[in-house]
């Protein structure tokens, strides 16, 4: 039970991982690529922010009133990496934009099939 | 005083110089910064190969904050090999784009694939000299990002797709490397690499580290493409311009090989990466199919940059066939390979965009005869050709010896014969390209007889790489001494 709700937060990560990936693989249309690749990064996101938190812990702010405190290394290292996702989408997007102009479609099946003859 | 401060030049000369580009945007000026800045970090490169062979490590603390608080620039035989590499390749190549980039990339766009080469190589740069784990995986992120971007600035439209497959796989392997160090961090509270490396070991038979390992290895192979994970590769070398095919090739899957190495050797120790994980079973077995897939595919090509891909593929093969051999002698081919290698097929896909430059096809249907009109090219191509197979007196020669020593020296004689199979396949693709360019008569019969060679400012730099490749299989000394003094650093010797 305690490995139920205690690691709930792993729980939802790994679930969103799996869900993001599945859709990265599985689909086809270029947009929704990029939506579970973001799902996929998120649950990373996820991960390390529950990985810096401590049970009744408090942002990291000395003051006489608390003596616990969250690690804030990983907390400052997602605000990075959500910096390169953001990137990585925008990207992403942008050659989805030139693929539509070039192809007129999002579809990777019939992309492929365009390249073909 | 300018000394104490060149690992972190090596990184911020390119960074600073990448948005004057943008600011600059003509394009005979944008290249004149982005050829100044190579070879800038080139020299910077060999003062700190130097300065590594003479007084060992280097340690530079980013902002004079020590670790493992501040993060730390580390400078080892290794990765200092390993920029030497990626900067001589980017001041090759630099030397040659000009009339390459001008051809195949739309002119109004020029000043930005500048501009992403520059962050291109600042985040190579950066991936290698760094010893943080977090800082390497935003480094990682640059040189990705930019490396997508610029293999879409080509002008075929396949190229889109193919630079959009590889950001969705580079992506998900370079998230795998982020679980990795988080996963990492969550077991040793730290990042620095080699503070990693004494604290593993209390942790290391935890699932944690474990699936660390996993994921790291995973999502590596996956960046340098190797077999079964290269999808992404073949496309994407084919349809970037060929500037780009050149440095690509020859650099970044030897940073993310240079990465697999740093976290299997120094991180994870290899007695725990090789002894209790067997990865060296596993990546054997990869090895020697990505060495035949590769190169069986690679005979089946009529696009000469699509053979030169798989070809690639092949060449991973052999690099990760040596680490996986975990000996001296094994790692040292590996580590030499990396080198050859970035000189074999630069060389070779220059010499492609050459052929480009004049033929506007890659296709060997189109290129019958191609000998008579472009001698000087063409012969450069047949001597690129046989140090990738590996004939003497040529680079491919050092690295497959040592790598068939290395497989002697476990009396492994079938991996030998495997190695040569390889060879052989090698000279059946090599050899295709050059029965069309020299031996079948050209498809209109009134050019046949003009003379079309490449311009002298693509071919001096072609030319010159195709001697080094020359020089350092004759004179493969420095090469090798350098290669077996990591290997033996590697593996923990003196």
């Amino acid at each position: 039970m305690e490995n139920l709700l205690g690691l709930y937060n792993y729980w939802v990560a790994i679930a969103l991982m799996m869900m993001g990936f599945y859709i990265v693989i599985a689909n086809e249309n270029l947009i929704k690529k990029l939506i579970g690749l973001n799902i996929f990064q998120v649950s990373v996101f996820i991960l390390f922010i529950s990985m810096g938190y401590l049970d009744q812990g408090t942002a990291p702010i000395y003051s006489e009133a608390y003596t616990q405190y969250s690690a804030p290394l990983p907390h400052v290292l997602i605000l990075t990496a959500i910096v390169v996702g953001i990137a990585t989408t925008a990207l992403g997007l942008a050659l989805t934009v030139r693929i539509y102009q070039a192809y007129g479609s999002i579809n990777e099946a019939e992309i492929a099939e365009m390249d073909q003859d | 005083m300018i000394s104490q401060h060149l690992p972190v030049l090596q990184v911020v000369v390119p960074l600073l110089f990448a948005p004057l580009c943008v600011l600059l945007r003509r394009h005979t000026l944008v290249w004149c910064v982005a050829l100044l800045v190579s070879w800038c970090s080139f020299f910077i490169a060999i003062l700190l190969l130097q300065q590594v062979l003479a007084e060992g490590e280097i340690v530079y603390a980013m902002g004079g904050w020590d670790a493992p608080w501040g993060i730390e620039y580390r400078l080892d035989i290794l990765n200092a090999f390993v920029l030497l590499i990626i900067t001589g390749i980017a001041s090759v190549v630099m030397s040659f784009a000009r009339e390459s980039v001008l051809k195949e990339i739309a002119e109004d766009r020029i000043y930005l694939f500048y501009t992403a080469f520059l962050l291109n190589l600042t985040g190579l740069c950066g991936v290698v000299i760094t010893g943080d784990a977090f800082n390497m995986f935003v480094f990682i992120e640059i040189a990705s990002l930019s490396s997508y971007a610029m293999i879409s600035a080509s002008q075929q439209r396949q190229a889109l797709l193919a630079a959009y497959r590889y950001l969705i796989l580079g992506t998900v392997g370079a998230t795998f490397i982020l679980i990795g160090v988080g996963l990492l961090y969550a077991m040793t509270g730290t990042l620095n690499i080699a503070d990693l490396a004494v604290r593993i070991k209390e942790v290391e038979n935890t699932r944690t580290i474990i699936t660390a390992f996993a994921f790291f290895t995973v999502g590596l192979c996956i960046k340098f493409g190797l077999f079964p994970l290269h999808y992404w590769l073949p496309n994407a070398y084919t349809y970037a311009p060929s500037v780009v095919s050149a440095f690509l090739s020859g650099t970044t899957s030897k940073v993310f090989i240079y990465v697999l190495l740093r976290f299997l050797f120094t991180i994870f120790g290899a007695e725990y990466a090789f002894d209790v994980m067997l990865l060296d079973r596993i990546l054997m077995v990869v090895a020697i199919l990505a060495i035949i897939s590769g190169s069986l595919a690679a005979i089946y090509q009529d696009n000469i940059k699509k053979m030169l891909a798989y070809s690639s593929i092949a060449q991973i093969g052999y690099m990760i066939l040596g680490i996986s051999l975990v000996s001296v002698s094994g790692l040292m081919a590996g580590i030499l390979h990396l080198f050859n290698h970035a000189l074999i097929k630069t060389a070779l896909f220059m010499i492609v965009a050459c052929i480009f430059f004049r033929f506007d096809s890659v296709l060997l249907k189109d290129l019958k005869g191609v000998g008579r009109q472009m001698p000087w090219t063409t012969m450069a191509f047949v001597i690129g050709g046989l140090s990738l197979i590996g004939t003497p007196l040529t680079v491919g020669f050092i690295s497959k010896w040592y790598l068939i020593v290395a497989a002697l020296e476990k009396d492994w004689w079938w991996l030998a014969a495997l190695i040569l199979l390889g060879s052989i396949l090698a000279v059946i693709y090599i050899w295709k390209v050059v029965e069309v360019i020299y031996f079948q008569s050209s498809n209109t019969d009134s050019q046949s007889s003009q003379f079309k060679e490449a311009p002298l400012s693509m071919l001096i730099p072609v030319w010159v790489i195709i001697l080094a490749n020359i020089y350092f299989g004759v004179n493969a000394s420095l090469t090798t001494g350098i290669a077996r003094q990591a290997a033996v650093y590697l593996l923990g010797g003196p």
